[in-house]
């Protein structure tokens, strides 16, 4: 334990080679929640950064083995929360898998659009809060407005606007709002006309592209080693998307890209995900127009059991492959769960990417590498 | 007609009439100086105002809009909320520099208001080296912002101060050859004169590509030295916390505040009184009936309205771009516009010994 003349003289003290160690967070502006980075500088270029995590630990892991397969689900909102739908996919898929639940036509379609649509919710708020990083307000509230219409349309469907838990197995909670059809139209209208506005702002802006250009390159070797995923494998040139190499609900019936580029750099990554936002308009437009009358959800029993053994599912949320890890005993709890959730490869390749660069390439390097803390702590 | 200048004058008979010469004078500093700091209090005010009203118009929301009609008293009770916070001390902190940090910084925000002229012969002193005398005033402010990042013993502080001292040490240089193409045209370092040159018309409309080029030089030149976006990378809130003025709460923190909007009001007065004409009246060559009527508008109001015009352009900027970064900032001063700005001046002094300026 530290006594209080330790700790002051912590504050002064510089490292072995004089170089000056900070830390930056728990609570800092750009680490967007609770990160802890420990960034040893020499002058203002980085030496070392070495990320401390656990301060949003809530064992979620731990608490989903002593909730049942219907219970467990609304925790996993709580991981990743951008992308709470896809995570309940994730969940309500497995259990599906392990007891051979049938889904309905409608649930599966009803699904894979919210999916997108929470994709282009979590990349609207990436590319607000990467802005606001390197030091650009304005894009956030063009971004947010966007935003804001699809947390509309999710309230109108499940009540909420953040952990939706709307998903459960064997198809949906409720049937969907009798304007939710419109609504996304309206959406589509929206965000086709309004996304060249904040890519004019962003996109093309002199200064966004020499603060990202070359600043963190990553290799597809070392994505592939550090086991990256998501957009930010992508753009090293690495093809994972889920969607592709495992299709789930009704991804194996919509045409769409998987959006691969090479240079593996901020800008890249930045670009990846904006194109990946248009390929996801691109999935609704097909789907949302042909949701199939019928039930939204299947017949499940009352108490659902998984047969003893091992299960894996894996969905690409908006940052990455997200796995889930069931081990069961054949009861109505899992004995063990695990995610592999995507935030944690990709924090790994940190310090890698981002040594020998500046503070301000930092800011650049993690605002592309879309952390969520809590995704990353679970 | 009402004028400041008959107001200045009317109360100078009066005073001279009624005391001796010793005493009019004392009573004379005290009235300017209860001015300056009302100007001060008031220019705080409104430029906040301003711009949260700006950046909200450019970011699509409304800004305050619940204190006053407007939200216009929004930034009055801000003020009030600063005064009565607790000014923090931090224990580590050297208690003596911390404490005359904002002091500085504000004293010479407030010695540059000397020599602008801000309305037709309504100035407080009008120095024959006014431009020598805020080029070298202007650059004094980097000590008040160097001492409170050194003294607030904290990492994030220091890093804030060495960037802005970089910054203030490199970008003066432009922004005094800027303002050096108008002396060499002028012929004169006095404000008053500067301004008198201009009376058929402004620098920037009579004195060709070099001057244009010499303004844009300057807008981007003290945009950085007045720590503004897209150079405020001594307060990089994402990258800095809050830079120098980290460690700083309540009233001390709102004097780096208002003193940073007080160098962005001068910084704009003195572009609009070397390249727009201070407080001359706008005038269009033979139009005498155009000019008539444009010299009934109040002088004050040309200059204000001048000097808020730039002001609001350099919150466009702050509301558009995002930051650069440390040496990018640094390449952009001595690649490029230290360069530009040397051989600028080369060619307006060519400009100006054949004569070619209108």
């Amino acid at each position: 334990m530290y006594n209080e003349t330790e700790i002051i003289k912590d504050t002064t003290e510089l490292g072995p080679d004089g170089e000056l160690v900070i830390n930056m967070g728990p609570q800092h502006p750009a680490t967007h929640g609770v990160l802890h980075l420990v960034v040893t500088l020499n002058g203002e270029t980085i030496k070392k950064i070495e990320p401390h995590l656990g301060y949003i630990h809530r064992s979620i892991e731990k608490m989903c083995e002593r909730l049942t397969y219907r219970q467990f689900i609304y925790v996993t909102s709580r991981m990743d929360y951008l992308s709470s739908h896809i995570n309940n996919t994730a969940c309500a898929l497995l259990v599906e898998k392990g007891m051979q639940i049938e889904v309905p036509e409608r649930a599966k379609v009803v699904r894979t659009i919210l999916n997108e649509l929470t994709r282009i919710a979590s990349h609207e708020l990436w590319i607000g809060a990467m802005a606001m990083d390197l030091g650009a307000f304005t894009p956030f509230f063009y971004a947010f407005r966007e935003r804001e219409m699809i947390t509309d349309i999710m309230e109108d469907t499940c009540g909420a606007r953040l952990t939706m838990n709307y998903i459960v197995p064997g198809g949906l909670m409720y049937d969907i709002h009798p304007a939710f059809q419109t609504n996304v139209k309206a959406f589509i209208k929206q965000f086709k006309e309004k996304v060249t506005e904040y890519e004019d702002l962003v996109t093309g802006n002199v200064i966004f592209q020499s603060r990202t250009k070359g600043v963190g390159v990553l290799t597809a070797e070392d994505a592939i080693s550090y086991g990256c995923t998501g957009p930010v494998a992508r753009a090293s040139g690495v093809s994972c998307d889920m969607r592709k190499i495992a299709p789930y609900d009704a991804y194996d019936r919509v045409e769409f890209d998987e959006v691969i580029e090479t240079d593996g750099d901020s800008f890249t990554r930045y670009l990846v995900r904006v194109k990946e936002m248009n390929q996801s308009i691109r999935i609704i437009e097909q789907l949302i127009d042909n949701i199939p009358e019928g039930e939204f959800v299947g017949k499940t029993k009352n108490v659902l059991k998984l047969a003893k053994g091992e299960f894996y599912q894996r969905v690409e949320t908006a940052r990455g492959e997200l796995g889930v890890y069931i081990v069961s005993e054949g009861g109505t709890t899992p004995y063990r769960i695990k995610f592999r959730s995507p935030g944690f490869s990709n924090l790994s390749v940190l310090n890698h990417i981002s040594k020998g660069s500046m503070i301000g390439d930092l800011m650049a390097t993690m605002g592309t590498l879309d952390l969520v803390i809590p995704d990353i702590d679970r | 007609m009402l004028s400041l200048e008959s107001i200045t004058k009317t109360t100078q008979d009066w005073l001279l009439a009624k005391f001796d010469p010793t005493i009019a004078l004392a009573i004379e500093c005290v009235i300017v100086i209860l001015l300056c700091i009302t100007l001060f209090a008031v220019l705080g005010l409104v430029l906040v105002l301003l711009e949260r009203k700006v950046a909200a118009r450019i970011q699509i929301r409304l800004g305050p809009n619940r204190v006053g009609p407007g939200g216009i008293f929004q930034t009055a009770a801000d003020t009030l909320k600063l005064i009565m916070k607790e000014g923090l001390t931090p224990d580590t902190a050297d208690k003596f520099l911390f404490n005359l940090a904002p002091f500085v910084v504000m004293m010479v925000a407030m010695l540059l208001l000397a020599p602008i002229a801000f309305a037709k012969n309504f100035q407080i002193w009008d120095i024959n080296i006014g431009v020598l005398y805020i080029s070298s005033v202007s650059s004094l402010s980097v000590i008040g912002i160097l001492m409170a990042g050194w003294a607030s013993n904290n990492k994030y502080s220091l890093l804030g101060a060495m960037r802005s001292g970089a910054q203030i040490v490199s970008y003066e240089l432009s922004a005094g050859f800027a303002v050096l193409t108008i002396v060499v045209l002028t012929g004169s370092l006095q404000i008053s004169e500067i301004v008198a040159a201009q009376e058929n018309g402004w620098w920037l409309f009579k004195g060709h590509i070099p001057v244009v080029i010499a303004f844009v030089l300057y807008i981007i030149a003290v945009t950085a030295e007045t720590n503004r976006a897209p150079f405020d990378l001594a307060e990089a809130e994402s990258e800095l916390t809050a830079g120098f003025h980290t460690e700083y709460s309540g009233m001390k923190f709102a004097l780096f505040f208002l003193a940073e909007y007080i160098n962005i009001f001068i910084v704009c007065a003195i572009g609009a009184t070397l390249f727009l004409g201070g407080w001359m009246p706008f005038h269009i060559g033979s139009w005498e009936a155009f000019n008539h009527i444009m010299d009934y508008i109040p002088s004050s109001i040309w200059f204000m309205g001048k000097t808020f015009f730039l002001i609001f352009l350099i919150m466009w900027f702050r509301w558009t771009f995002p930051r650069l970064r440390v040496d990018q900032l640094l390449n952009l001063e001595w690649k490029y516009l230290l360069p530009i700005s040397l051989f600028n001046l080369l060619l307006v002094t060519v400009v100006a010994i054949m004569g070619w300026h209108f």
